[in-house]
C-alpha cells in the first residue's frame, strides 16, 4: 500500500471513460439544455408571476376576489375533481383490460386511447357540440328533459374527461405488462376473489404509475382550453373556467386580473408537481424495491 | 388426493396445446410432467390448477368431478415458475395471504396466523426471514418462500410450475431434497413440470413424459429408463 503512495506520479494522467465527451462538447450540450429551459420554460413562468403582481399583491388578490374570478376558480375545481376521479376509474379499466386478457384488436384499442392526443381538442369539443348539442335528435331531447349538456357543466366534463384520457391508461399499461398475470394468478389460488386480488396485489403494484398518471391528468384538467373553450359557450360567472376567463380578461386589457388567474393556475401546475415530488423522495425506498419510473 | 385426468384437451384458438389425454395420479404420489417447451406439460399443470379450462375432458378429485370447479374452490398450492411473490408484502404477509383472503367465517384468529406461519417458516427452514422483502432474498429462499406460501392454505394438492427452472445447478441439487422432504411429511399429492429429466428420474414417484401435447410414456423412473415406450423418449431421456 505504502508502496504505491510512494510511486504515484506526480500528475495522475487523466482517462476518460469511452462515453465520456470532451470537456467542450459537454460544455456546449450543458449550454444548451439550461438555455433552452430557461427560455422555453424559466422565462415564461417568471414573466407570468412577475405581471400578475407588477401592481402589488393587494392588486392581485383583489383582482381574484371578483364575483367572475371566484366562479372561475370554483368550476375548474368542480371540473377536476369530476374529471379526474372518472380518468383514473376508466384508465385502470382500459389498462386492466388491456393487460390481462389476449383478444383480437388490441392494437386497435390502444392506437384508440391515444387518439385524443392526437386529435386538435377544438375538433374534439365540437364533436360533442354536435352529439349533444340542441339541434341533434339526442341533445334536443336532453334539453328538453332539462338536463342540457352543451353551454353547461356536463359538456365541459366530458370534453375534459375525453382531453384527458390516455394520461392514466398510458402511465398504467407499459407497468402492467412488465408485471405479467403471475401475482394475479397466485393470489387466486390462495383463495383470494377476483375483487380482493385487484385490491391486495394489483392496486399496490401499480399505485406509483396510477399516481403519475392522475397528477398528470390532473394538471391538464385544469389548463383544458380548446375542447372546453368550444363546449361551454363561454358564459361569464357560469360556464367560463379559469383559462377561458384568463383570456376574457386578457382581451378585455384586464392584464392584472389574467396574470393574476395564470399566476394561479400555474400555481395549482405547481403543486401538483410538487406533491409528486415529495411523493417521490418521501417512499424513495418503497420505489427502488419495485421500480423507479 | 387421487386426481384423474380424463381425456382432457385443450386449444387456443387454432392451436392445438393438449390432444385428449388421460392420467391417473395416485393419492400421496409425487408426480413430474416432463418434457420440452411446447409440450403442453404446463397448460395441463394449469388446468389442474384451475387457471385454465379444458376445451373438452373431465377432471375428477377423489371421484368427483372438478372440471368446473374455480380456482379458488380447488384449493391448489400452486408454486409459479418464478414464484409471483407479492413484492409489496414481506414473507410473513405472503405467506399468510391465503389464510387472511379467507371469509371471515373459516379465517383463523390473528394468533393462529401467527402461529402457522412461523411453523411453515420452520419447515422450510428460514425462521428468521420473516421481515425481509421478497427482492431481499436469493432465488433458493424465494422458492422455499412461494412454496410454503401454497402449503399455507392447507392445500388438497401441490402444483409445482418448473420450480427449480429460475436456480442455478448447486442450489437446485439441494432444494429438489428439500421439495421430497416436504413431501414426504405432508403427503401431498404434488405434480410438478420440468424439462430436466434427471430432475424428474430422481425426485419423482412416476415420471409422465410429454411431447406435443400428447403423452408420451407413464411409468416409475427406471421403467422408462429401462424400457422407453417410443423413439422420443428414448432420445429425450438420453439427452
Amino acid at each position: 500500500m505504502s508502496d504505491a503512495t510512494l510511486h504515484k506520479p506526480a500528475t495522475p494522467a487523466r482517462f476518460r471513460s469511452a462515453t465520456e465527451e470532451s470537456p467542450a462538447a459537454r460544455w456546449a450540450l450543458i449550454a444548451v439544455a439550461v438555455g433552452g429551459l430557461a427560455l422555453l420554460v424559466g422565462a415564461p413562468l417568471v414573466i407570468v408571476f412577475v405581471e400578475a403582481l407588477s401592481r402589488g399583491w393587494a392588486a392581485a388578490v383583489t383582482s381574484l376576489a371578483s364575483r367572475d374570478a371566484q366562479s372561475a376558480i370554483r368550476l375548474t375545481l368542480l371540473i377536476t375533481a369530476i374529471a379526474v376521479p372518472m380518468n383514473a376509474v376508466f384508465g385502470i379499466a382500459a389498462a386492466w383490460f388491456i393487460t390481462k386478457f389476449d383478444f383480437r384488436g388490441k392494437a386497435f384499442l390502444i392506437t384508440l386511447i391515444d387518439l385524443p392526443f392526437s386529435i386538435s381538442p377544438v375538433v374534439a369539443g365540437l364533436c360533442i357540440v354536435l352529439l349533444f348539442g340542441a339541434n341533434s335528435a339526442l341533445g334536443g331531447w336532453l334539453v328538453a328533459s332539462g338536463y342540457p349538456i352543451v353551454f353547461a357543466v356536463p359538456g365541459i366534463v366530458l370534453a375534459t374527461v375525453f382531453v384527458t384520457f390516455p394520461f392514466v391508461a398510458r402511465e398504467l399499461i407499459p407497468v402492467m405488462i412488465e408485471q405479467g398475470r403471475a401475482e394475479e394468478e397466485a393470489a387466486l389460488t390462495l383463495g383470494a376473489t377476483g375483487w380482493r386480488t385487484f385490491r391486495t396485489v394489483t392496486l399496490p403494484n401499480i399505485r406509483w404509475a396510477l399516481l403519475y398518471g392522475t397528477l398528470l391528468c390532473t394538471a391538464r384538467a385544469m389548463g383544458e382550453f380548446g375542447a372546453v373553450a368550444v363546449v361551454s359557450g363561454k358564459i361569464r360567472g357560469q360556464t367560463a373556467t379559469m383559462p377561458i376567463t384568463i383570456e376574457m380578461f386578457y382581451n378585455e386589457y384586464l392584464s392584472i386580473a389574467a396574470f393574476s388567474m395564470a399566476a394561479l393556475l400555474t400555481g395549482f401546475a405547481l403543486l401538483t408537481l410538487l406533491l409528486k415530488t415529495a411523493l417521490e423522495l418521501r417512499h424513495a425506498d418503497a420505489l427502488s424495491a419495485t421500480r423507479r419510473h | 388426493m387421487h386426481i384423474q385426468i380424463d381425456e382432457i384437451a385443450k386449444d387456443f384458438g387454432t392451436t392445438t396445446a393438449l390432444h385428449p389425454v388421460s392420467l391417473s395420479i395416485p393419492s400421496g404420489a409425487l408426480v413430474a410432467l416432463l418434457g420440452p417447451s411446447g409440450s403442453g406439460k404446463t397448460t395441463l399443470l394449469r388446468i389442474l390448477g384451475g387457471l385454465e379450462f379444458p376445451t373438452s375432458g373431465r377432471v375428477m378429485f377423489n371421484g368427483q368431478d372438478a372440471t368446473g370447479l374455480s380456482v379458488q374452490e380447488r384449493r391448489a398450492g400452486f408454486v409459479f415458475q418464478s414464484y409471483a411473490l407479492f413484492r409489496h408484502m414481506t414473507v410473513f404477509e405472503n405467506i399468510a395471504y391465503g389464510l387472511r383472503a379467507r371469509p371471515r367465517a373459516s379465517r383463523p384468529p390473528k394468533a393462529e396466523i401467527d402461529r402457522r406461519v412461523r411453523r411453515l417458516l420452520d419447515l422450510i427452514q428460514l425462521p428468521q426471514i420473516a421481515t425481509r422483502y421478497p427482492t431481499q432474498l436469493s432465488g433458493g429462499q424465494r422458492q422455499r418462500v412461494a412454496l410454503a406460501r401454497a402449503l399455507a392454505i392447507e392445500p388438497r394438492m401441490l402444483l409445482l410450475d418448473e420450480p427449480f427452472g429460475a436456480l442455478d445447478a448447486k442450489v437446485r441439487k439441494e432444494l429438489r431434497q428439500g421439495l421430497r422432504d416436504i413431501h414426504d411429511e405432508t403427503d401431498l399429492t404434488s405434480v410438478f413440470v420440468t424439462h430436466d429429466q434427471d430432475e424428474a428420474m430422481e425426485l419423482a414417484d412416476l415420471v409422465v413424459v410429454m411431447s406435443m401435447g400428447r403423452i408420451e410414456q407413464i411409468g416409475k423412473p427406471q421403467d422408462i429408463r429401462a424400457k422407453p415406450a417410443t423413439e422420443f423418449v428414448r432420445d429425450f431421456i438420453r439427452a
